[in-house]
């Protein structure tokens, strides 16, 4: 469906907080040991890579030995949690100097784990966060919403592998993720009422 | 099940001349090979064609019949017969005996690389000279395509001018990287050789002073497909608001080159550009660009999550 560069490199998925949360089971799909490792997005699709842009809220070091940074980035449906330590020295140094709240934009590597609960969360290791704008973000909102939309339109486990797994993975129905585009869109637009009342 | 139907036809038009076959033979062969034997349709294909190429004392490296006239800029698969009527744009010297000749063709729609090998022992191609070319093959390389002449490449000189065009590409998505080799970089200063030192060697002309340069190689991901993009010297300072003069100034007090590229990274990752420039191998060079600060269509998207 879609195309890596001629080097390989993987696509960049972009996928609201609230599924990405969501995307607990994870898969290789070759033996080999430096196999490229994927996330079932529930919506049907793989991702090795994600792409957001949001609001960091909190920051935190959760590290005991060695600093391990925790950050808290917001989109219109939920949290991203993003963890760096000692082999991400850039994005460590990142959260340790940001201020909250900011605009951020993080490429990354999403990571499964149990909790000591015994439940899976699923967190982003970043290869970059970076300071952006307001209207970086709106546009993340907008692609996201619509490439969200191009995989529920393309859901169907009959013709797509992704699908069915997700449907052999996942208990919630996909629904959720449709309206929560939807809420996303129009908490855009509601935005946009309130600047503009502002204005006047 | 996979279908044989379309593959047997294609086969049967390239040999009914030459081999007395129906399109029932060619699709039962196809079918023992890929439905009972699991071969892939691709190399089932091959295997057949081989096979009556050989019956039909057809030349291996020649297939029959007339191949496409083909656009450059259409060129997207290896090992395809073509015709191509195209300009000689540059000649480069040959690396190896074993060529004739390479260098590029192009016509309107862009340009490719062309080998001519020398055992083939074709006339030689003048530059600026436009030919018809029939019968060459092309080729791929870490995907970057080419083409070959052989020795049943057909070269007939033709007295017309072609407006060379330049592959020129538009593309866009958020900047997600920025590789190695990115920021402030020294260039080796021999003539022609623009080659990036490592180490302050060049790995043809060695040890240099080297002259400083400024570039970002970069990646373009729009959530569907990643373009790897060069912005040179001129759309870097643009890009990144700095110049080559501000960059090597802040190069010298860090003690650190590596300080320009961080600087950056900081300024342009996670934005979203519109690029456009010509094809280079794997990377568009960039040549104008802009940052995309209008967001989507927030209304459009709605009505279509409302209606799935």
């Amino acid at each position: 469906m879609s195309a890596n560069a001629p080097s390989g490199r993987e696509i960049a998925r972009r996928v609201f907080a609230r599924e990405f949360n969501d995307a607990t089971y994870a898969f290789k799909e070759s033996e080999d040991e430096l196999a490229p490792n994927y996330t079932l997005l529930p919506t049907g699709e793989r991702a090795n890579r994600v792409f957001f842009v949001g609001t960091i809220t909190e920051t935190e070091d959760v590290g005991s030995d060695s600093e391990y940074w925790q950050g808290r980035v917001v989109d219109p449906t939920g949290p991203f949690y993003v963890y760096a330590g000692q082999y991400q020295p850039e994005a460590a140094n990142t959260l340790r100097d940001i201020e909250p709240p900011a605009y951020v934009a993080v490429v990354g590597k999403p990571r499964t784990y149990e909790t000591d609960e015994g439940g899976m969360n699923v967190a982003i290791r970043p290869e970059s966060i970076t300071i952006v704008d307001r209207a970086t973000r709106d546009h993340w909102v907008v692609e996201t919403a619509e490439r969200t939309i191009d995989r529920l339109e393309a859901f169907d486990p009959d013709m797509n592998e992704y699908a069915r797994m997700a449907n052999a993975e996942y208990e919630l129905s996909i629904d959720t993720y449709r309206q929560e585009t939807i809420a996303a869109l129009e908490s855009l637009q509601e935005n946009d009422e309130t600047a503009e009342a502002a204005d006047l | 099940m996979t279908d044989v139907r379309q593959p047997a036809e294609d086969i049967h038009d390239q040999f009914a001349e030459h081999v007395d076959i129906t399109v029932e033979d060619i699709a039962d062969r196809l079918d023992t090979l890929v439905n009972q034997y699991q071969v892939p349709i691709d190399e089932a294909r091959r295997s057949l064609v081989n096979n009556y190429r050989d019956q039909a004392g057809i030349d291996r490296d020649s297939p029959s019949g007339t191949n496409e006239q083909r656009d450059i800029v259409t060129i997207d698969a290896p090992d395809e017969w073509v015709d191509l009527t195209a300009k000689v744009v540059d000649l480069w010297e040959p690396r190896s005996d074993s060529i004739g000749q390479v260098g590029l063709l192009g016509d309107e729609t862009g340009t490719i690389k062309f080998t001519a090998w020398a055992k083939s022992d074709l006339p030689a191609l003048e530059e600026e000279a436009v030919y018809q070319l029939g019968n060459v093959v092309t080729d791929e390389y870490q995907g970057r395509y080419s083409v070959k002449l052989n020795r049943t490449t057909t070269i007939e000189e033709l007295d017309q001018e072609i407006e060379v065009g330049d592959n020129t590409v538009e593309c866009d998505g958020a900047l997600v990287d920025i590789q190695n080799g990115s920021g402030l970089i020294k260039r080796c200063p021999e003539e022609d050789c623009t080659r990036v030192l490592q180490n302050g060697r060049c790995s043809e002309h060695g040890e240099g002073e080297g002259e400083f340069d400024l570039r970002v190689k970069g990646v373009l991901d729009d959530g569907h497909k990643v373009h790897e993009v060069i912005f040179n010297q001129e759309m870097t300072e643009q890009l990144a608001e700095i110049s080559l003069e501000e960059a090597k100034e802040m190069a010298m007090d860090a003690l650190d080159t590596t300080v320009v590229a961080d600087t950056i990274r900081d300024m342009t990752l996670g934005y979203y550009y519109q690029v456009e420039g010509p094809v280079l191998g794997r990377y568009v060079l960039v040549e104008t660009f802009e940052q995309r600060s209008e967001r989507g269509d927030a209304e459009a998207a709605l009505i279509r999550a409302r209606s799935i």
